[in-house]
C-alpha cells in the first residue's frame, strides 16, 4: 500500500482548510452512468468534470452518478443542479464540452444553451 | 464495452441499484491456461432463481423488467469472446456474486482499461458504500478497503479530491505490483 503517512498528511492539510469552505452553496453535477451512458463515453465525461473542477480548485461542487435518465439516444447525459435546485440537462457530451460547462455554467453561472437537451431536440 | 474497467463501472451500478452498502471487486489471475477472473460481490437485495436465469438474456429481461438491460449480456459477450464464461449466484435478501472469466492469452480478451480511474469515480460518487478492491496473481496480492482508509481520515470525506487522488495512485501501484509481467498491457 502507498504510504499511510501520505494519507495522514492529506487528512491534516484538509482539516486545516475545511472550516473555510463549510456552509457554501453546493452545486451538483450528476452524470448518467448506465450501460447506455458508459458505452457512449460517460466515463471520460465524468472524469473531465472532476479534472476541470480540481484544476480550478473548485470544492463546493459534487459530482455523482445516476442510472439511465431515459434518453439513451442523447447519451452521454449530465444534469447540473444549481444551488437553488434548478436543473439543466446537457446531452451528447464529450470531455471538451464538460470542461466548457465547468467554465461557463459552474464558474460564470451561464447555461451553455447549445449543449442542452432543449437545443438538441429542436 | 472496450475494456474491463467499463464493465466494472457498469456492473457495479446494478449492485448500487440493488441497495448494496458493501461491494467487493476482486480481480485475479489464476490457473492453467491462465484465466483473468473478475468477481463483483455485493450485499444488495439479490435476485431469485428465475431472475438469475433470465438476467443474461437481453431480450427477455429488458421486456419483463425495467431494472435490467444490456450490462450483463455485454459482459457475457466479452467473456465468451475470450474463451471464458460468466457465472451469477444470487440469493434474495443476501446479495449477488458475479464472476466473469477470460482466457488471458486469447486474442479477443479485452484489456483492463483504466481501472484506477474507474474505482476513483465509483468511490467519489458513492462515498458511503464500503468498497473492497482486491488484486491477485501468482506474483503478488493487493487489497484496498475504504473502511480502513476512513479510519485514518478522521472525518475528512473520502470523496475529498486529494484523498481520491491518493486512492487512484495507490490502486495504480497495486496493478503494477500484481500484474506487471503477468498481463501484457501492464509493465
Amino acid at each position: 500500500m502507498k504510504s499511510i503517512e501520505e494519507l495522514k498528511a492529506i487528512r491534516d492539510r484538509t482539516l486545516k482548510e475545511m472550516s473555510i469552505r463549510d456552509n457554501e452553496d453546493k452545486m451538483r453535477i450528476v452524470v448518467g452512468m448506465a450501460t447506455c451512458g458508459i458505452a457512449a463515453g460517460a466515463k471520460n465525461v465524468m472524469n473531465a468534470f472532476i479534472d476541470e473542477l480540481n484544476k480550478r480548485n473548485i470544492n463546493n461542487v459534487t459530482v455523482s452518478m445516476t442510472g439511465c435518465i431515459g434518453i439513451c439516444r442523447l447519451e452521454p447525459v449530465a444534469e447540473v443542479f444549481d444551488a437553488t435546485g434548478e436543473k439543466t440537462t446537457y446531452v451528447k457530451l464529450d470531455a471538451e464540452k464538460a470542461r466548457r460547462i465547468v467554465a461557463e455554467h459552474i464558474v460564470n453561472q451561464k447555461v451553455v444553451t447549445e449543449f442542452t437537451v432543449g437545443a438538441a431536440e429542436r | 464495452m472496450k475494456d474491463l474497467s467499463l464493465h466494472i463501472l457498469d456492473i457495479t451500478q446494478n449492485s448500487i441499484a440493488a441497495g448494496a452498502d458493501r461491494i467487493c471487486i476482486n480481480l485475479s489471475v489464476k490457473g492453467h491456461p491462465q484465466m483473468l477472473v473478475l468477481e463483483i460481490l455485493d450485499n444488495g437485495k439479490g435476485m431469485d432463481e428465475e431472475f438469475v436465469r433470465e438476467v443474461t438474456d437481453p431480450f427477455k429481461t429488458s421486456r419483463t423488467t425495467r431494472n435490467v438491460g444490456l450490462g450483463i449480456p455485454l459482459l457475457l459477450q466479452s467473456a465468451n469472446m475470450a474463451g471464458g464464461e460468466l457465472n451469477i449466484k444470487s440469493e434474495p435478501g443476501k446479495g449477488t456474486a458475479l464472476e466473469a472469466r477470460f482466457n488471458i492469452n486469447h486474442i479477443d480478451r479485452i484489456p483492463l482499461g483504466d481501472i484506477p480511474e474507474t474505482i476513483k469515480m465509483l468511490i467519489m460518487a458513492n462515498p458511503d458504500i464500503s468498497w473492497t478492491i482486491r488484486f491477485s496473481s501468482p506474483n503478488d496480492n493487493f487489497v484496498l478497503d475504504t473502511d480502513e482508509i476512513k479510519q485514518y481520515l478522521d472525518g475528512v470525506s473520502i470523496a475529498n479530491s486529494d484523498v481520491l487522488e491518493w486512492i487512484q495512485n495507490t490502486i495504480a501501484d497495486g496493478i503494477k505490483l500484481v500484474y506487471g509481467g503477468v498481463l501484457d498491457e501492464v509493465n
